[in-house]
């Protein structure tokens, strides 16, 4: 299979979705392009699967249009257009066998002899001896894999992906993410990805888009959003994020540092990793990733390189994971901060109760505007489910 | 004493099965009765005379023949326009929808014969003659509310992306309808056409407010209930009963059979 | 790779076009509809109509009938008829109750006890259908004959004397009194109780039984607080489709009872189809009607809404 066969970029111009009174997707424009693992991240509601559904043609849009290359499919039938679905839950027809499900889309198309090319596609989703069993007869795994391949066989121009790995447990997920990136590289497809893990969405996809409230928040490669987050939402969806209100003290221009105060101390972030040009006295939100803090016991403050920014406090909780140990800490500047320390060398003296002073480079600092909900997008009991 | 109570359920159970397939076993003795006088209502001696001429009675297999025909089309009659209620009951939005619920759920909540007596009265006022087409009309009326409900059961139960997955793969809504949703829905559908048919062929109140002069079976065996029952009604009683046993359990092998293959 | 991104589309001044469905779409629901709602609009709503005014016509059959509002038609049916339509609400109900206590049982049995022998009791619940109901019925007579053995049994306990004192039975007889007439109704009906309470049952997760048990509920109490009340359904749906069809039925009270066992359904029917006074069988079935809605709407309202959720 070649790359670049056929199209172009999907590209969705003020798509939007209303049900009633409720909006499930507020006016967007998306463009995904050509050849790339393209994920739509978030939380449940947040409109991604509907986005999804609009571009497979099973959701009319209430304004706007869609685009494959330079052909308008707004007005197309799911079975009009070349996208393919891997749905969730796979939604395999349990009346047929594997191969019937697999041929289902070319036969629908016309095609006579299709065995060449079901065996080729059992082959690459190594399933070549299932071929005469029943979806139910398969395991989760297989049975996802039978889903990719029902769909890729239409060789589409976009293959959507709804939650596929949802119902597969955490191990077989890993093993699937990997499993899905090698087929999306073998056959150069653009796949757009919906899911709630963040991890999966930063492990498979080249761009990103966090969609929140029927809107999308942020749009980028996975470690750029990862580093540079530029709503609370997102700074607290993907990953986790110390976010510690400060009073600005000093404006920088253009790359030079911000001066802020938080907790009676002063802290530095670079002026470019500000999202808006930042006032004089104005309020921000200074955000820091816990693996990027370094613990010191108080008693070897002293040691502390200067120029780091530096927060002290006391540790009230920690626990040892295997490759790090995670500790909260309670500082005057902000209560729970979270910080990752490798397990190298190991200070037995960091225990609950002990007086602590968190340091960490200036430049991993960013800052976000002050106006905005602290926990958004903090996962809940109930999300984490 | 443990025991019995430990069982109780069981047995009460078992006792409660006895009750109902007592007057089987008593239509299946009495089958090779030969009777004293019209009625074959006690034991005289043993005799294979009804089974051999199993047709031997005037005009009951005539009914019989009726009936079956009849059944045949009230089911095919109930069973299309029950799918179709039951797929836009399922699957659309629209006005009136309980109205149309109550439409169909009446005829069920409402005593058979006071839709008999009604529908005569239509009849009689149209000036309609009554016979063949008329006991049709009724067996269809009252078996589409069972159809319905057997049919909307299943469809509900179905995965509404498995259409989408076919939409999704170029089959257009004729293609989706008979390639998945018909296929799937066909459990529903069965069950709601053996329902029909069981419930027109062994009709008797309706049919006999409705049917004129024209004889289903089950009027031969009332009227045969005043005039004297002859041993070929159970023969024909308990043919029907040991061939539908039959059937269940040559089916039930069939589908233990493909398991079997399909798994192996 | 180009990725372009605005949150919002340049705020269009005129309201953006919405899109519709096409009608052609829309209307599907109604073609599906159409053509048997028709059917029972025309041959089971519209025949009420027609029975509604019948019921106060008066004439006779040679004269034809006219509508003249005559609802004494009704206080006079009744008047006369109202010890037969007690009759059948007291049998269908005693029927539709003993449907019950006999059929939880079986289904009980069935969806939990029964393991692979389950297929079979279900197949032996439903074969009997497959005999015309009036065979089975008549195989009552001869069950019920003065000189069966299950008469002789009942006479030898003396357990006649007890129904007879209660004016269930008569002397040493069963058949052609009202005991004859409910055992035929019960009977007749038990499957129709059966199967909606096996469904029910069956659904229940076995795994509620255990956390029950596990939290100090005995059998009994496991029964009482979460096996029945998970059975609503099915013993609503049971006790409807048994009482329903009993209390218009008329072929057990001819073909069991006696002049003395008549039921509503043998008045309707023989006003219809003997008699010919139309608007007198009118009435009944309407009254029959009236009081049958009534009481399910009074049953669902309270098992169904306030008792099951």
């Amino acid at each position: 299979m070649t790359e670049n066969t056929t199209g172009g970029d999907v590209r969705l111009t003020g798509i939007s979705k209303t049900y009633g009174s409720f909006t499930a997707v507020h006016p967007l424009d998306l463009t995904v392009p050509q050849g790339s693992f393209f994920a739509l991240l978030g939380a449940s509601g947040c409109g991604k699967t509907t986005t999804l559904r609009m571009i497979a043609g099973l959701e009319d849009p209430s304004t706007g249009t869609i685009f494959l290359g330079d052909r308008d499919v707004t007005d197309l039938p799911p079975y009009k257009r070349p996208v393919n679905t891997v749905f969730q839950s796979y939604a395999l027809f349990p009346h047929m066998d594997i191969s019937e499900n697999i041929a289902f889309g070319l036969r629908r198309r016309g095609i006579k002899s299709v065995k060449k090319q079901v065996d080729d596609m059992l082959e690459l989703v190594q399933l070549g001896d299932k071929a005469r069993h029943k979806p139910h007869q398969l395991s989760g795994g297989q049975q996802q894999r039978v889903a990719v391949a029902r769909a890729l066989i239409n060789h589409p121009q976009v293959l959507l992906l709804d939650e596929p790995l949802g119902a597969l447990d955490l191990k077989l997920r890993r093993q699937m993410q990997l499993e899905l990136k090698r087929i999306q590289t073998e056959v150069g497809i653009t796949f757009v990805h919906v899911t709630h893990d963040q991890e999966e969405a930063m492990t498979m996809a080249d761009q990103v888009a966090v969609m929140n409230g029927g809107r999308v928040e942020q749009l980028g490669a996975p470690a750029d959003l990862y580093e540079n987050p530029r709503t609370t939402f997102v700074a607290n969806f993907l990953g986790t994020s110390n976010l510690i209100e400060a009073e600005v003290v000093e404006t920088g221009s253009g790359s030079a540092d911000v001066v802020v105060t938080a907790g009676g101390g002063k802290l530095r972030l670079p002026g470019d990793r500000c999202t808006d040009a930042v006032r004089q006295g104005g309020k921000l939100l200074v955000g820091v990733r816990p693996e990027k803090i370094s613990l010191a016991h108080a008693d070897d403050a002293g040691s502390i390189a200067d120029g780091r920014n530096r927060v002290t406090g006391r540790i009230v909780d920690s626990s040892f994971i295997g490759v790090s140990t995670q500790y909260v800490v309670n500082s005057p500047a902000g209560a729970e901060l979270q910080v990752y320390e490798q397990n190298v060398e190991r200070d037995a003296r960091l225990r609950p109760g002990a007086e602590v002073v968190l340091h960490w480079n200036p430049a991993h600092t960013f800052g976000l505007d002050a106006a905005q909900d602290i926990d958004a997008g903090v996962e809940t009991v109930e999300d984490a489910a | 004493m443990t025991w019995l109570r430990k069982n109780v359920v069981v047995i009460a159970g078992l006792l409660t099965l006895a009750y109902m397939i007592l007057p089987n076993i008593v239509v299946m003795v009495f089958s090779f009765n030969k009777p004293n006088g019209r009625f074959n209502y006690s034991w005289q001696q043993f005799s294979l005379d009804a089974w051999k001429d199993p047709c031997g009675v005037a005009d009951m297999c005539e009914s019989l023949t009726l009936s079956l025909q009849l059944a045949a089309w009230a089911t095919v009659g109930a069973v299309v326009l029950g799918t179709m209620i039951a797929f836009a009951l399922v699957r659309y939005r629209f006005r009136a929808r309980g109205a149309i619920n109550s439409l169909i759920f009446l005829p069920m909540a409402m005593p058979e014969v006071v839709m008999a007596a009604s529908l005569l009265t239509l009849f009689l006022n149209m000036g309609i003659e009554l016979g063949f087409w008329t006991v049709l009309i009724a067996h269809i009326m009252f078996c589409l509310s069972f159809v319905v409900t057997a049919v909307k059961a299943r469809v509900m139960s179905m995965d509404p992306r498995l259409e989408e997955a076919a939409r999704d793969l170029y089959a257009g809504p004729a293609q989706t309808f008979l390639r998945v949703t018909l296929p799937i829905a066909a459990p529903g559908i069965a069950a709601g056409a053996l329902l029909a048919f069981a419930l027109s062929f062994d009709d008797f109140i309706i049919t006999n407010f409705n049917a004129g002069s024209t004889v289903t079976f089950p009027m031969f065996v009332w009227g045969s209930a005043q005039r004297g029952t002859p041993v070929q009604i159970n023969v024909i009683g308990t043919a029907m009963f040991v061939l539908a046993v039959l059937i269940v359990v040559a089916g039930q092998i069939i589908t233990n059979r493909r398991k079997k293959t399909a798994t192996a | 790779m180009s990725t372009t991104l605005t949150k919002e589309a340049p705020g269009p001044v005129e309201e953006p076009i919405l899109r519709k469905p096409p009608t052609r779409k829309r209307l599907v629901p109604y073609w599906l509809l159409l053509p048997g709602i028709l059917w029972l609009l025309v041959f089971f709503a519209l025949p009420l109509v027609y029975q509604a005014s019948t019921s106060v016509q008066t004439g006779s059959l040679e004269e034809g009938f006219q509508v003249t509002w005559h609802f004494q038609t009704y206080v006079d049916a009744f008047t006369e008829y109202w010890p037969q339509l007690l009759r059948s609400l007291l049998y269908a109900g005693t029927a539709t109750l003993l449907c019950l206590l006999l059929g939880y049982p079986l289904a009980y049995l069935i969806a939990f006890k029964a393991g692979r022998w389950r297929n079979l009791l279900l197949v032996l619940v439903i074969a009997p259908f497959f005999t015309s109901f009036l065979i089975r019925t008549l195989a009552w007579k001869t069950i019920l004959a003065d000189d069966s053995l299950v008469v002789d049994v009942l006479n030898a306990l003396h357990l006649l004397d007890v129904t007879s004192w209660l004016g269930w039975t008569e002397g040493e007889r069963v058949l052609a009194t009202p005991m004859a007439v409910v055992c035929g109704l019960t009977y007749n009906f038990l499957p129709f109780m059966i199967l909606p309470l096996y469904t029910s049952l069956e659904r229940i997760d076995g795994r509620l039984h255990e956390a029950a048990q596990d939290l100090y509920a005995s059998p009994a109490t496991t029964f009482r607080k979460v096996t029945f009340p998970l059975s609503m359904p099915g013993v609503v749906s049971g006790t409807l489709l048994t009482f329903i069809p009993a209390s218009g039925d008329y072929v057990n009270a001819e073909l069991l009872g006696s002049t003395d066992t008549k039921m509503i359904g043998n008045v309707i029917q023989s006003q219809f189809l003997r008699v010919l006074d139309y608007p007198t069988a009118a009435a009944l079935s309407f009254i029959l009607m009236a009081i049958v809605l009534l009481m399910v709407t009074v049953y669902i309202r309270k098992a169904g809404t306030e008792d099951l959720v």
